[in-house]
């Protein structure tokens, strides 16, 4: 049985970093704080794979079929007998691999940030953040009770918002930061009321009793979900479509992903840990987790889920070939991958072959963190050196940074999908997938391939061949040993994690997969990927004058995906034009000059009525006898005219 | 426990203030403000210890003393679940309150009675069970805002008393027309109220005499459309003042609307639920929208409170017991975030003094305690787990969530967006003014001082406190919401 203990320690490590150095680095640990925080995380790392192993190869399964397991359950706030929000561990084969992800990546950070952060003025106040960004990540995926994994996933936001605007004195900084959480609140909006309607219908927020309710055909609670509908959608297929956007906001799938590329604004290593390999998955994580719901009684939601993935994949891609910050380009990147994944979960069906989309998307997830991670910290290892971000100022550094040249290479054929690199066999089975269920997403997707073969290969010749680099960085070289040896370990990650044999331990259903290997089917996109690769080496290879003809040629579309497709702009338009004009100004105003103005009326009008009526209490006895007689007068006629 | 020292404490703390040299009178209002805070905290473990022995009475540590007999009034103190928990919110914010007041030079004896008389009022207010004795204490916690504000205040302070003052004796009028309705139309000639939560008042008299309680207590606690004197009236008044205003005041108001008006009378409450929602929906909307547009940190914090106390009475008209638990938790919350809030601000003016968000930035730099928790309690504001307002407003929704009509499902997706909104407002406060570059004029600044820092602990600790571990506080309160939906339950 799983070690509750061990389990619950992975998350609680990365907090106790955040406490410790959150409230004692600035004044104790302003130089240790980096090892302090490397060595919970690396405890945290032992403990994950502990657990994975235990896991997928000693207690996991049972007759043959992988188990959900929860070791630790505590109320935490009970709304009814029967509806509470539990901190709990889920152990399954999503989490314990997501376990293993999130502490690898987060501990090659923790390394890496060493030498790339040394000598910044709030070292312990990163290392603190990113203690809480690890343990919230963590408390998400093995969160057994939705609402557990809605508070995570705040944590989650608001780590992204504080790293994102660490260096709080750029501007640009600062508006990134604002817009990545008020974005992703936005989005986070959906996914509360979808727990409100899921919850409403299940009567549970536990994830297991809730999934169960919701998918087994006899279940009251699903007929009554299923009957019960809003403008002709069934009351779950809002629920779902509702968590989903939560979900899409946080993986910046379109038309939720303009907070993506400004939040890059943060320091690389961050980039690479929150915003490429852990928490932008955690959408699909969210779906994944959700995955039976979806694919048995929800199957319009999952659709949606499919094309909004291939969409955003398919607009990822276009952008980030004309982009020229390396940064963007990867965040792009990122946004394009992460569509594959939701994608391939939109194709899925739930048990056996058919379920192969999840376990495509779940092996995508896991070698993407490999060598996206790796993209972005060779990424920060140039941008180290040359102290740029565009790749206008770089060029012919693969003899000055060998390391990460290689490096930066193999993570750069994993992802175009070169094979035996890791990439390869995720997409293939992403691109198998789609061609069994739907050919509209699969020759997208394939189109998708070949695009980022190229984008990825424009951004590798331009970085490191292309015109040469004359500038010598005399102050230090590639970076220390801190930065190289993350490098290194992700890029065998990168390298051959395609050989872990995914459909043994995760899929749909928890059983084992029985795929073989389709060499015809892997000719097209390879080939495909190929082409993409020989075209940006002609492009790119040397200083020409290729690229500029041709988005010259392009002009409209050059631009329009330059721009980003304006969407930005849009946003922009409805938050300042529209909310702020159409709804706050008017509201400020209405408070102040009706709703106050009628207090103010009500006091000045209680002053001109005495005003006008003290003249009556002059002290005259006249005065008075003239008030007396009328008022007896009148007393008279009412008396005799009005009650008789 | 004897429930009198809760009261008998700031009293005499607050004569003795008057009595002692000028130079002891901090510290005799801090050793004052200290022994409430055991107090409160002694009463809620003695509390928690009964209950689990197994009281189950519905109120604890019961006294009555003969007051007016020839009227029925008598001095009738007791405590429940939902009273314990307004105490201890009392007790946080007067220790903070008294804390952060440690530079006030002018007329500093006269500025601590008062702090410590209103203290007093609200104490008194919390335990009453004498309908009577809970609006005298409602009076003496009003009075004192009256001349805080207009002595100590900044800005428009004669205006905003004024105001204030005027509002909340309107409403207290309002409050005693309904008491005295209740009083003669229940037929009881009694202002008890365990007795008459037993008998069942008259329809007809609680089709009048609810809406006058309820709008009466709602004005205390910003009910839309009279919820005005909150912006001048924070934003007028001294730090302190401020504090104790939204995190003391308004919750009296919400405490009157729920142990009052709602528990005495069950069929009003059903009949105007539904205005209830309305009008607190709207506030909650219209309030967020409003302080997008506000530029003064006060006034941001004072709109933003018309919005949060919004969510007290939306939880209260929902009239479902997890829902009323959200409202109370609600209460306790914001009274501690927004608190710390003024607090905050209190200390950012001290130091730059201005208030406007644009005129501020980069104070992260000189500033680093100040502004960590102004992170923290702006994160409480926009609802990040672990801290306070979530558990509140989650509670909240899930609790308006169990009704299953299309009015209460649009009241509670309205409600919801506010948390967009929220963040939008206090996003953008917080990065205009600790972020960004930091102005030249700003580098001699010096961060907090020991009390500044004593003060925001002891509220931080208790806003962590209920984010981090919520059930204690929902023990505290559900057995008293879960009376109160007893009585709504057998109407119809």
């Amino acid at each position: 049985m799983p070690n509750a203990t061990y389990i619950a320690l992975i998350p609680l490590l990365p907090l106790v970093a955040f406490l410790l150095l959150g409230l004692f680095g600035r004044k104790y640990f302003k130089q240790s704080a980096g090892i302090i925080a490397t060595i919970l995380m690396l405890a945290s790392t032992l403990l994950a794979l502990y657990t994975a192993y235990g896991y997928f190869f000693e207690y996991g399964k049972m007759e043959g079929v992988y188990q959900k397991l929860i070791p630790v359950k505590y109320t935490w706030l009970q709304f009814s007998e029967t509806v509470s929000i539990d901190m709990g561990i889920l152990l399954d084969p999503i989490s314990a691999m997501m376990l293993v992800v999130v502490t690898f990546i987060s501990l090659m950070v923790h390394i890496y940030s060493l030498g790339y952060m040394k000598g910044d003025e709030r070292f312990a106040t990163y290392y603190a953040f990113l203690g809480l960004f690890t343990f919230s990540m963590l408390g998400l995926v093995i969160a057994s009770n939705i609402f557990q994994m809605y508070i995570f996933w705040e944590l989650v936001g608001v780590s992204s918002f504080l790293l994102i605007g660490y260096y709080y004195d750029k501007p640009s900084a600062v508006a990134a930061c604002k817009k990545a959480f008020i974005v992703t609140r936005f989005a986070d909006l959906g996914f509360l009321i979808g727990i409100l309607i899921l919850s409403f219908y299940s009567g549970t927020l536990d994830f297991n009793t809730l999934i169960q309710r919701l998918t087994s055909p006899e279940s009251s609670e699903l007929s009554t979900a299923l009957t019960s509908s809003f403008l002709g959608i069934s009351a779950l297929t809002w629920g779902m479509v509702l968590v989903f956007i939560g979900g899409a906001g946080k993986s910046a799938m379109f038309p939720l992903h303009i907070w993506l590329p400004d939040a890059m604004e943060g320091p690389t290593p961050v980039s690479a840990l929150i915003h490429a390999a852990t928490m932008v998955v955690a959408g699909v994580f969210l779906v994944a987790r959700l995955f039976p719901v979806f694919a048995l009684s929800a199957p319009g939601a999952l659709s949606i889920v499919g094309y909004v993935g291939i969409l955003s994949a398919l607009i990822a891609a276009v952008i980030a070939c004309t982009q020229t910050d390396i940064k963007r380009v990867l965040a792009f990147s990122t946004m394009s991958q992460i569509g594959f994944m939701m994608f391939a979960l939109g194709v899925s069906k739930y048990g056996g072959e058919e379920g192969l989309g999840y376990t495509a998307s779940m092996f995508h997830l896991f070698t993407h963190a490999m060598f996206k991670a790796l993209l972005f910290l060779g990424a920060g290892a140039v941008i180290h050196y040359v102290h740029s971000n565009d790749m206008k100022d770089m060029g012919g550094l693969r003899k000055l940074l060998p390391i990460t040249h290689i490096t930066f290479l193999i993570a750069c054929l994993a992802i175009a999908g070169v094979p035996p690199f890791a990439g390869f066999f995720s997409k293939e089975e992403i691109l198998l997938a789609a061609y069994n269920h739907n050919p509209v997403i699969y020759y997208t997707a394939l189109i998708t391939s070949a695009l980022t073969a190229f984008y990825m290969f424009r951004l590798y010749f331009s970085i490191f061949w292309n015109k040469e680099h004359n500038t010598i960085c005399e102050e230090h070289g590639e970076g220390g040993f801190a930065m190289m040896m993350p490098l290194i370990l992700l890029s065998i990650g990168a390298a051959a994690a395609g050989f872990i044999p995914f459909v043994n331990f995760v899929s749909s259903d928890g059983k084992v997969l029985p795929t073989e290997f389709h060499l015809q089917f892997s000719i097209a996109p390879v080939a495909l990927g190929v082409a993409g690769i020989f075209f940006a080496m002609a492009m790119y290879k040397k200083p020409t004058a290729i690229p500029d003809k041709i988005a010259a040629s392009l002009s409209g579309l050059y631009k329009a995906a330059y721009h980003k497709f304006y969407i930005d702009e849009l946003y922009l338009f409805i938050t300042k034009k529209v909310l702020f004009n159409l709804i706050g100004k008017p509201a400020a105003w209405f408070d102040k000059n009706i709703v106050d103005g009628l207090v103010n009326a009500t006091g000045t009008g209680t002053q001109i009525i005495s005003e006008k009526i003290k003249r009556m209490q002059s002290g005259k006895v006249q005065q008075y006898a003239i008030y007396f007689l009328v008022a007896v007068i009148g007393l008279a006629v009412l008396v005799i005219y009005g009650i008789m | 426990m004897n429930l009198t020292l809760l009261i008998l404490i700031p009293l005499l703390t607050a004569i003795a203030l008057l009595l002692v040299p000028n130079r002891h009178v901090k510290w005799l209002a801090l050793a004052g403000a200290s022994v409430q805070l055991i107090l409160a905290l002694a009463l809620l473990v003695i509390y928690r210890n009964e209950v689990a022995a197994g009281n189950t009475a519905q109120v604890f540590f019961q006294q009555q003393y003969n007051w007016f007999p020839s009227w029925n009034i008598s001095f009738h103190i007791g405590v429940d679940g939902i009273s314990v928990a307004m105490i201890l919110l009392t007790a946080f914010v007067v220790i903070a309150g008294v804390l952060v007041s440690w530079n006030v030079e002018k007329m500093t004896k006269e500025f601590y009675f008062l702090l410590l008389l209103l203290s007093f009022g609200a104490y008194g207010f919390f335990i009453s069970l004498d309908l009577f004795v809970l609006f005298f204490f409602l009076e003496i916690a009003v009075i004192p805002k009256y001349l805080l504000i207009g002595i100590w205040g900044s800005g428009k302070k004669e205006y905003s008393a004024n105001k204030l003052a005027l509002m909340l004796m309107g409403g207290s009028a309002l409050v005693l027309v309904g008491l005295l309705g209740v009083y003669f139309g229940s037929g009881q000639h009694t202002f008890d109220l365990l007795l008459l939560s037993k008998v069942s008042i008259p329809v007809k008299v609680q089709m009048i005499c609810f809406p006058l309680l309820f709008v009466g207590f709602g004005v205390f606690t910003a009910l839309f459309p009279f919820h005005t004197w909150v912006p001048d009236g924070h934003s007028s008044a001294p730090t302190a003042g401020s504090m104790f205003l939204a995190g003391i005041s308004m919750k009296l108001g919400g405490y009157g609307c729920l142990r009052v008006a709602t528990y005495m009378m069950p069929e009003g409450a059903k009949e105007y639920a539904n205005i209830i929602i309305i009008l607190s929906t709207i506030a909650i909307l219209y309030g967020a929208f409003a302080t997008m547009m506000q530029k003064d940190l006060k006034y941001i914090n004072a709109y933003s409170s018309v919005s949060h106390c919004g969510f007290v009475l939306l939880g209260i008209g929902m009239l479902t017991k997890t829902a009323i638990t959200g409202a109370v938790m609600q209460m306790v919350s914001h009274g501690l975030m927004t608190a710390l809030f003024f607090a905050v601000i209190g200390m950012i003016y001290e130091r730059t003094h201005t208030r406007q968000v644009d005129e501020m930035g980069g104070l992260l730099k000189k500033l680093p305690f100040i502004t960590t928790v102004l992170f923290m309690v702006g994160f409480c504001s926009l609802g990040l787990p672990g801290l306070s307002g979530f558990v509140a407003e989650m509670t909240i929704f899930m609790g308006s969530w169990e009704h299953n009509n299309s009015f209460h499902r649009v009241a509670t997706i309205a409600a919801c967006m506010s948390i967009v909104v929220t963040a939008v407002y206090i996003l953008r406060a917080i990065s205009k003014t600790a972020m960004g570059p930091i102005k030249e004029s700003y580098q001699h600044l010096t961060d907090a001082t020991w009390n500044e820092k004593a003060a925001a602990i002891i509220l931080l600790a208790g806003i962590i406190a209920i984010g981090v571990a919520p059930f204690w506080l929902q023990d505290l309160i559900s057995p008293g919401a879960e009376i109160i939906m007893q009585k709504i339950q057998l109407v119809k």
